[in-house]
């Protein structure tokens, strides 16, 4: 079986992001740029399932520019075997990232699909659930455990009452979730071979995927400041502030 | 002409309240014909409660076995067939929207708005990105419908008193086959909801254990208020996930909000901006908390949790 796990390149997780004066979008000059966190665990799980012998190829693939390289190599360095680069300018909505996968999938026939449940960036959360629409699959979304079974995978979903557990057939789409583990740290030697995995790109046109826009950015704002605040020395201080501003 | 249709949130029995802030969110639009449809297996009670909600139009009811759970794969394909009719098609953005709602809207053929926080007309709307480090208005083309998930926390629960139809449809889907649901677990905390309790009490890292969380417990009961955690005492194990507020946990805006032993991560701070009061307990005075909170304490939370325990 093969694991297809997409990888996108997003403002490091740490980086304060601004908006630029103009509200024309945000700061992304000089900052730093890395794998989405809930991406990387994606990648983690799909190794630990081929190092348990359940899968026998582990492949990245991000869409973006010649700079998301830095990421699939990355993704080599932790493991994956290889990595697909798909080339393409500008605005990339998740619709537009399903249909790619989807041309992805049909090539590469991949048993599971492991993708972040949300990119740290735009915050869209719909990527997964669309492309398994498309591909029309399972879906198994915010997985926090999993388990492969006789073409199956039981999940364990974190959602708003609990924990959801719910089994798929293969193939199937599965999100990653923050508790489902914790992702290796590369060492140097691995960044070395790394180098020497292939890395094949393609471009939107070559796989002939139609773009979805429909959504326009129109200006972008930092959020109202919270502030004002004030520092009690006590207890008793803090109840009676509360008890003036009605709140006890 | 523009026709909203909302997709119930419920557990079988009740409607719950993101489904009636997600009505506030389609008052905003404008729209006069707001439906809301229930998929159940019993749908008659759900369906009793949302034609009670103040702007509703109509109720559209749609029975089936196979609803007695929610699979996106199951009922996709379903809100497909009913958002023809429709300009809009909303839901919550709870962790069930996110769910089941981008899966329609590959299937409409759209990009889905996710977490709409403010309603400029019927096609453009602000939403938060970055961990709501920045806001972004969007603009939805025309001739396209607008699917959207409502950030619950930023609209208040629509009032009661109104009478809409209830209609009933036909399931118009078929069970996919592959995706079976087995169980879930959770919900067996008692006390408020955090998703909708006016106080929330949330602890951290710096609670240290399980035990340590008892004086959490504690001033919640006291108080009244739900319990909610940081990612970081979650991950410990020392709470429950669905304990957890921040950009992947809840997001929630209660009047008054207790953080802790909780440093203050953006990504934390994210799911608490809207809360009416923030007041942070913290022995390090340097703790971005500060910097957000309304009413600072600075000192050992061990001592001054139970006395505050004491005091109100
Ligand atoms: C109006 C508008 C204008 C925009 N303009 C630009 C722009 O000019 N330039 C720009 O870079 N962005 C732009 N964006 C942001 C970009 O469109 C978003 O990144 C896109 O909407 C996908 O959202 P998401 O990554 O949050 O998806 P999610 O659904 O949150 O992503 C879920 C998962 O899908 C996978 N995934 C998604 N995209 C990729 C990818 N490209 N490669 C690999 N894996 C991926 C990842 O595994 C990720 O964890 C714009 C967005 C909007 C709405
Ligand atoms: C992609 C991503 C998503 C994330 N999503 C979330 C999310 O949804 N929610 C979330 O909360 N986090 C989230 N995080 C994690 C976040 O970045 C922080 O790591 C986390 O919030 C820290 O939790 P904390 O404040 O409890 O712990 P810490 O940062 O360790 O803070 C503990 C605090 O307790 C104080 N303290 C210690 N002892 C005492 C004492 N005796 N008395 C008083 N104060 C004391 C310390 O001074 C310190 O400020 C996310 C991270 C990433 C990368």
């Amino acid at each position: 079986m093969k694991i297809l796990v997409t990888l996108k390149r997003v403002v490091d997780y740490n980086v304060r992001v601004r908006v630029k004066s103009d509200g024309s979008g945000v700061e992304t000059d000089g900052v730093k740029m890395s794998i989405n966190p809930f991406d990387e665990i994606a990648l983690e799980e799909a190794l630990r399932i081929k190092e348990r012998g359940e899968a026998e190829e582990v492949i990245v693939v991000s869409i973006g520019g010649d700079e998301v390289q830095q990421q699939l190599r990355t993704g080599l360095a932790m493991g994956a075997d290889r990595a697909i680069q798909v080339s393409a300018d500008g605005d990339v909505q998740p619709l537009t990232a399903a249909r790619t996968f989807l041309k992805l999938v049909e090539k590469e026939e991949p048993g599971i699909v492991f993708l972040g449940k949300q990119a740290i960036d735009d915050d869209a959360n719909q990527t997964g659930q669309m492309l398994a629409a498309l591909w029309d699959r399972p879906q198994a979304t915010f997985a926090s455990k999993v388990e492969l079974a006789d073409g199956k995978a039981t999940v364990a979903r974190e959602v708003d009452a609990g924990l959801e557990t719910i089994e798929v057939d293969l193939p199937a789409v599965l999100t990653s979730d923050l508790r489902l583990n914790e992702p290796r740290f590369v060492k140097l030697p691995e960044i070395m071979k790394a180098k020497r995995k292939p890395l094949e790109t393609l471009s939107l046109e070559d796989l002939d995927v139609e773009r979805a826009g429909g959504i326009t950015a129109q200006a972008y704002e930092p959020p109202p400041q919270r502030g004002g605040g004030k520092m009690v020395e006590s207890v008793d201080e803090l109840v009676s502030e509360l008890k003036s501003k009605g709140l006890l | 002409m523009s026709r909203v249709l909302i997709i119930a949130e419920h557990d079988g029995e009740n409607l719950s309240p993101a489904t009636a802030k997600t009505l506030t969110g389609a008052l905003g639009l404008g729209v006069s014909d707001i439906d809301i449809a229930v998929f159940a297996a019993d749908p008659s009670g759900v369906a009793e409660q949302a034609a009670k909600l103040e702007g509703v139009t109509r109720v559209l009811t749609v029975q089936h076995d196979d609803f007695e759970h929610f699979l996106a794969a199951r009922l996709a394909p379903e809100i497909k067939a009913l958002a023809g009719d429709y300009s809009h098609v909303l839901m919550p953005s709870t962790t069930y929207g996110k769910d089941v709602l981008p899966r329609a809207a590959a299937l409409i053929g759209v990009n889905q708005v996710s977490d709409i926080q403010e309603v400029i007309d019927e096609r453009t709307f602000k939403r938060p990105i970055y961990a709501s480090n920045a806001i972004v208005t969007v603009k939805v083309d025309e001739g396209q419908p607008v699917v959207a998930t409502i950030r619950t926390a930023s609209f208040a629960a629509a009032g009661e008193g109104g009478s809409a139809e209830i209609e009933s449809r036909d399931a118009q889907a078929e069970d996919p086959g592959h995706t079976r649901w087995i169980k879930v677990e959770g919900g067996e905390g008692e006390g408020p909801d955090l998703a909708t309790a006016p106080v929330v009490v949330s602890g951290g890292r710096a609670m240290g254990s399980s035990e340590g969380f008892d004086i959490i417990y504690s001033l919640a009961k006291k108080l009244n208020a739900a319990v909610g955690a940081s990612r970081a005492a979650v991950d410990a194990g020392y709470v429950p996930n669905e304990l957890q507020v921040g950009q992947t946990g809840k997001i929630i805006a209660p009047d008054l909000y207790f953080a802790i032993g909780i440093s203050g991560a953006i990504q934390h701070l994210t799911g608490i901006k809207d809360a009416g009061t923030i007041v942070a307990i913290n022995k390090d005075p340097e703790a971005p908390i500060f910097e957000v909170a309304d009413l600072g304490l600075v000192g050992d939370l061990f001592e001054l949790v139970p006395e505050l325990e004491k005091k109100v």
